[in-house]
């Protein structure tokens, strides 16, 4: 489904700012995939290059979606072929209703890919019950996107776009990050009820914990731009207990 | 004369989706028709042309034309004293609630002309009325003038609502051609009376209106919403007075400003608070977007204070759509044209909320509309 | 009717400037630039006429046009008794003017020290800068200063000096049974690297109804920073109207904090040029205005290049018929991305009579910059009052309390400490006066 090849890049504005140095990956359909890596090795970088974040500049190297190379794609673009990314820290647009807005991203998908455009009242069904089952307070939900919401109450919002979009390849931004336990759990949940033979998840995290409620099929060891390690669920535990001080020369 | 609305593509003919709106039109200033007067007349309700109503009802007229705006006012209300030919009147008698929103149409059609109609909605004693102005000119390569007045009289306890959406054609993107649109628009609010003023200004080449209210009555209120655009080579120089003379009065103004191409946005507002007014309060938010870097935002906004309990409040910001905006829009499948609508039109919402729900859908396409090209 | 006012204001002056005793310069660059000024305010005359006229929109120059004034004065100071009336320090480098002219008696073995240069105009050749950042022909005042000035001073601060002592100014108005028109005129260079605090004050030893027309140019160098200080205390009749021009080259930093009460019309005219990239600047002012008093604050800053960050912050505080104005701008032109611009103007309106007109104003060109400003004007908040009152406060000393509290956050910027403690005595000295001319607070 994913491949990434030899990928280098730097920051678009710096570009003596060298992120990835050759870095390969590949996804098969139905994967759960986790990074692992310590501050600063390029785990997030990793995640916003594949879905196109202008800000970075790729120097070297191939990315493939599904046999097809996505590096001069936009990222709007990346997204009707099936791509997510569940932002770290995701955005605040003032004004701007989640409702509307994911309204307006299936309607995009289904033009951009010939298909029928859901109508209203379909999608306030699906919707109502996303919102439900991934346990929004529904009051936020009529306000702007993620303005004014917690980052545990974001984190959720990008679980609910995550379970309405329906992705092909769902990446998720250090989604557990700053998160309390029942949350970390509905997040799980959400991750595990999306999980099947067709859609395949690319994971970047810093903590072992969120692999107690999702388990992966592949673990990779990304430092200094590299995937330096890679193996099963195991290799995050012994991440967890020993750290990374091995891999880092 | 409908079917001319038709031809021409104003959205009159929507006006069975609008259920409930009485329209009347005003082509070149000349009012050519008005609906629904039947029914609004079974309630005492007076919606015409001026021309009707100088013949039918001459008391209402002499009685409050140019109370408000007195010839002497501007060079351009001035202008319009001189030689405005017809309009729109309305007066809703003592009690009574409006149930429809009234609605006229403006358009210049001839090449190289002016139009210099003349509004004047009264409300009577407790009544409410919400109105509709919508404006569009045809492209033109010479330009127009429209130099309108628009004069509200709102009698003690009674609410006027007054919404305007703007696409006065506004030249080409060399900057030729486009409606000069410099109007006058002001009202006066009586004891507990309320008048608020909502714009959508997109179009005309150059646009000068500061929409006012005289809070002459103690506990009169007033407001003004408006989102200004200036795309290409447009000027707009917009904002509003709110002149506090009676006690406990209010003023809040919310004005978005988005500047495009080489489009410059100002917005000039004054507040004064007069001896006499004890307690009056204003609360004002500037809030400008900057598109591309050939563009321009002026905020100037004078507060003069005469009354030592005056609270007033005056907050601004200046911002662009950022990038992590855009990123985070598109990486859910919008295209950068959709993003950069649905942030705007986000960053306006506060504004055109405050529109009837129609005029909302066609504020936020008009907002697309004007836009186009101007971002990427 | 214009013709008469515009003969009124300009006949006096021509009196005064054809009677005047014509000093001569060593640089005759000099005389160039006063013919220029003079040319210039015989077209224009005082602004008398606000109408449309957008920088004397609110303040009326009429009392100071109808004034007679005279340039000639005896100078007979006892300055040790004045000290006392004064910002002073024995800590500072003191610098003393009188009736416009620099007075070397009293100004310290001043001339050359290891740190600071200071030379008199008359005798030093101009540095290329002088008067281009407050032109002959900038404003009706400055050509009044450039064509009357007499004896001014030139300071440099050469490069890479942290300059110890404070720089202080003392601009004296001396006794007189008439009312006097000076004309202060002082230039200063920073040099890369260098650091300096600066102050100004001015005062009145008469109680005519004089007229002082102070010019200040600032230029600096890169990294170099200034702590400049103005604080105007001259008599209640009198009119103050300054004029003090900044250019900021790269990654300076300039911040100015004025005190401006008294005078009957005092006009704080200040204007920082951010001429280069990563400087900042920021500008704050107290303003304590009563009785008939007018004082006008234009504060502008123009952003030229990237990466600049300023501030205004005004706060001001009305009683009696007083009147006072807040006009500031900042101009974001195309090239200064990255400008962080921040204004803000709150007044605190004592009695009913009092009037402010603030106009915190924002011209931009350039679309990556975060500019935000405000304004407040009320009075005390009632909450506020009554919560003193239940902890035991009296109702005047809660007043006092309340109007000093809003001063403190300006005044704190003093930081000189005898200075600061120059300026905390004097206001304590004036709340008194201040509350009783409010008619306001805790009257409803």
């Amino acid at each position: 489904m994913l491949k990434v090849k030899n990928l280098h890049a730097c920051v678009a504005e710096n570009k003596s700012i060298k992120i990835l140095n050759g870095l390969d990956l590949y996804i098969r359909k139905g994967e759960v995939h986790v990074i692992m890596g310590p501050n600063g090795g390029g785990k997030s970088t990793l995640a916003n290059i594949l879905m196109g974040r202008p800000s970075y500049e790729i120097t070297n190297g191939e990315v493939e979606f599904n046999g097809k190379s996505i590096l001069d794609l936009a990222p709007d673009a990346r997204s009707h072929l099936g791509m997510f990314l569940a932002f770290q820290y995701p955005v605040e647009v003032p004004g701007v209703r989640p409702w509307q807005f994911l309204k307006a991203s299936l309607d995009a998908k289904a033009e951009a890919n010939r298909e029928k455009k859901i109508s209203v009242r379909e999608f306030t069904k699906i919707f109502n019950q996303k919102v439900e089952e991934v346990g929004i307070n529904s009051n936020l939900i009529k306000r702007s996107l993620n303005e004014g919401f917690s980052g545990g109450e974001k984190k959720r919002n990008e679980i609910l776009q995550l379970q309405i979009i329906n992705p092909l390849l769902a990446i998720m931004d250090e989604t557990d990050s700053g998160l309390d336990i029942d949350a970390l759990r509905i997040i799980s949940d959400g991750i595990n009820s999306m999980r099947s033979n067709q859609r395949s998840f690319l994971i970047v995290t810093h903590y072992q914990r969120l692999l107690n409620y999702v388990k992966p099929d592949f673990v990779h060891i990304l430092v200094g731009g590299m995937i330096v390690d890679s193996g099963g669920p195991d290799l995050a535990l012994k991440i967890e207990n020993s750290g990374y001080k091995d891999y880092i020369k | 004369m409908l079917e001319a609305f038709d031809k021409l593509g104003i959205p009159l003919h929507e006006r069975e989706k609008l259920a409930g709106v009485a329209v009347d039109a005003v082509f070149d200033s000349v009012s050519v028709a008005t609906t629904f007067a039947d029914k609004l007349a079974e309630l005492g309700i007076i919606f015409c042309s001026f021309t009707e109503a100088v013949q039918n009802h001459p008391d209402l007229v002499r009685k409050y034309l140019g109370s408000v705006v007195p010839y002497t006012d501007n060079f351009y209300s001035c202008l319009n004293s001189a030689v405005f030919s017809d309009g729109s009147f309305t007066y809703i008698p003592p009690g009574v609630k409006c149930p429809m929103e009234l609605m006229t149409y403006f358009r210049i059609n001839t090449e190289g002309s002016g139009q210099f109609e003349r509004t004047l909605i009264i409300a009577d004693k407790n009544s409410y009325v919400s109105y509709l102005e919508g404006c569009t000119a045809p492209m033109r390569k010479s330009s127009q003038l429209h130099a309108a007045v628009v004069e509200l009289v709102a009698l003690d306890d009674s609410e006027i609502k007054y919404s305007t959406i703007q696409n006065w054609f506004p030249g080409t993107k060399d900057g030729q051609g486009g409606v000069y649109n410099f109007v006058t628009k002001r009202g006066r609010a009586d004891r507990s009376a309320k008048i608020s003023w909502t714009q959508v200004e997109t179009g005309s080449a150059i646009t000068w209106k500061y929409p006012s209210v005289i809070l002459k009555g103690d506990n009169s209120v007033g407001e003004f919403f408006s989102v200004a655009l200036a795309n290409n080579h447009q000027q707009a120089d917009t904002g509003t007075k709110m002149i506090h003379i009676g006690k406990n009065t209010k003023s809040t103004i919310v004005s978005k400003g988005i500047s495009a191409g080489k489009g410059n946005n100002t917005y000039r507002g004054s507040v004064q608070i007069m001896p006499k007014a004890e307690n009056a309060t204003n609360h004002t938010q500037c809030d400008s977007l900057l598109i591309g870097d050939k563009c321009g935002a002026h905020t100037v906004p004078y507060i003069e204070v005469r009354n030592p309990t005056a609270r007033l409040e005056h907050e601004a910001s200046t911002s662009k759509v950022s990038d992590d905006q855009l990123f985070y829009l598109m990486s859910r499948g919008l295209s950068e044209e959709e993003a950069h609508h649905m942030i705007i039109t986000g960053w306006s919402r506060d504004v055109i909320k405050e529109l009837p729900f129609e005029f909302a859908v066609e504020a936020s396409q008009l907002l697309k509309v004007s836009l186009e090209g101007a971002v990427g | 009717m214009p013709d008469i006012f515009f003969s009124h204001s300009i006949d006096q002056f021509n009196i005064l400037f054809n009677n005047a005793k014509k000093k001569s310069f060593f640089d005759s660059k000099v005389n160039e630039i006063k013919n220029i000024a003079w040319d210039y305010f015989l077209s224009t005359g005082l602004p008398l006429h606000r109408r449309g006229n957008e920088e004397w929109k609110y303040t009326n120059l009429n009392p100071l046009s109808e004034t007679k004034f005279t340039i000639d004065a005896d100078i007979d100071i006892d300055f040790s008794s004045i000290t006392k009336l004064i910002p002073f320090s024995d800590n500072w480098h003191n610098i003393v003017f009188i009736n416009g002219n620099y007075f070397s008696k009293l100004s310290e073995n001043s001339t050359k020290t290891n740190d600071i240069n200071i030379v008199p105009l008359s005798s030093s050749k101009l540095p290329d800068e002088f008067a281009t950042l407050a032109n002959p022909d900038l404003s009706p005042f400055t050509a009044l200063n450039t064509a009357f000035f007499s004896e001014g001073i030139i300071i440099e601060i050469p490069d890479n000096n942290k300059v110890s002592k404070d720089l202080n100014i003392v601009f004296l108005t001396s006794q007189s049974s008439e009312n006097l028109a000076t004309f202060p005129r002082v230039f200063l260079k920073c040099g890369e690297n260098s650091n300096l605090n600066f102050i100004e004050s001015y005062i009145n030893l008469s109680s005519g109804n004089n007229l002082t027309l102070p010019v200040v140019e600032i230029v600096q160098s890169k990294n170099s920073k200034i702590n400049h200080y103005r604080i105007q205390l001259e008599n209640k009749k009198s009119f103050n109207i300054g004029t003090t021009r900044i250019e900021q080259k790269e990654n300076s930093n300039f911040n100015s904090t004025t005190f401006s009460t008294a005078a009957l019309i005092g006009r704080n005219d200040l204007h920082v040029l951010l001429q280069e990239p990563h400087s900042t600047c920021g500008l704050y002012g107290l303003y304590i205005t009563s009785g008939d008093q007018q004082q006008d604050n234009e504060i502008s800053t123009t952003h030229v290049k990237h990466d600049c960050t300023s501030k205004q912050f005004y706060k001001g505080i009305l009683s009696g018929r007083s009147k006072a104005v807040f006009s500031g701008k900042i101009l974001v032109e195309k090239d200064a991305q990255k400008t962080d611009a921040d204004q803000k103007d709150l007044n605190l309106l004592l009695s009913r009579d009092c009037e402010v007109d603030t106009k915190p104003s924002l011209e931009i060109y350039a679309d990556d910059v975060i500019c935000a400003h405000g304004a407040t004007a009320g009075n005390v908040d009632m909450n506020t009052l009554f919560y003193l009152q239940t902890r035991g406060l009296d109702l005047e000393t809660a007043k006092e309390i309340l109007i000093r509290g809003f001063a403190d956050e300006i005044l704190d910027r003093f930081s000189p400490k005898d200075l600061h403690c120059f300026l905390s005595d004097y206001i304590d000295d004036i709340i008194p006066e201040l509350r009783d001319q409010s008619d306001t607070i805790g009257t409803f």
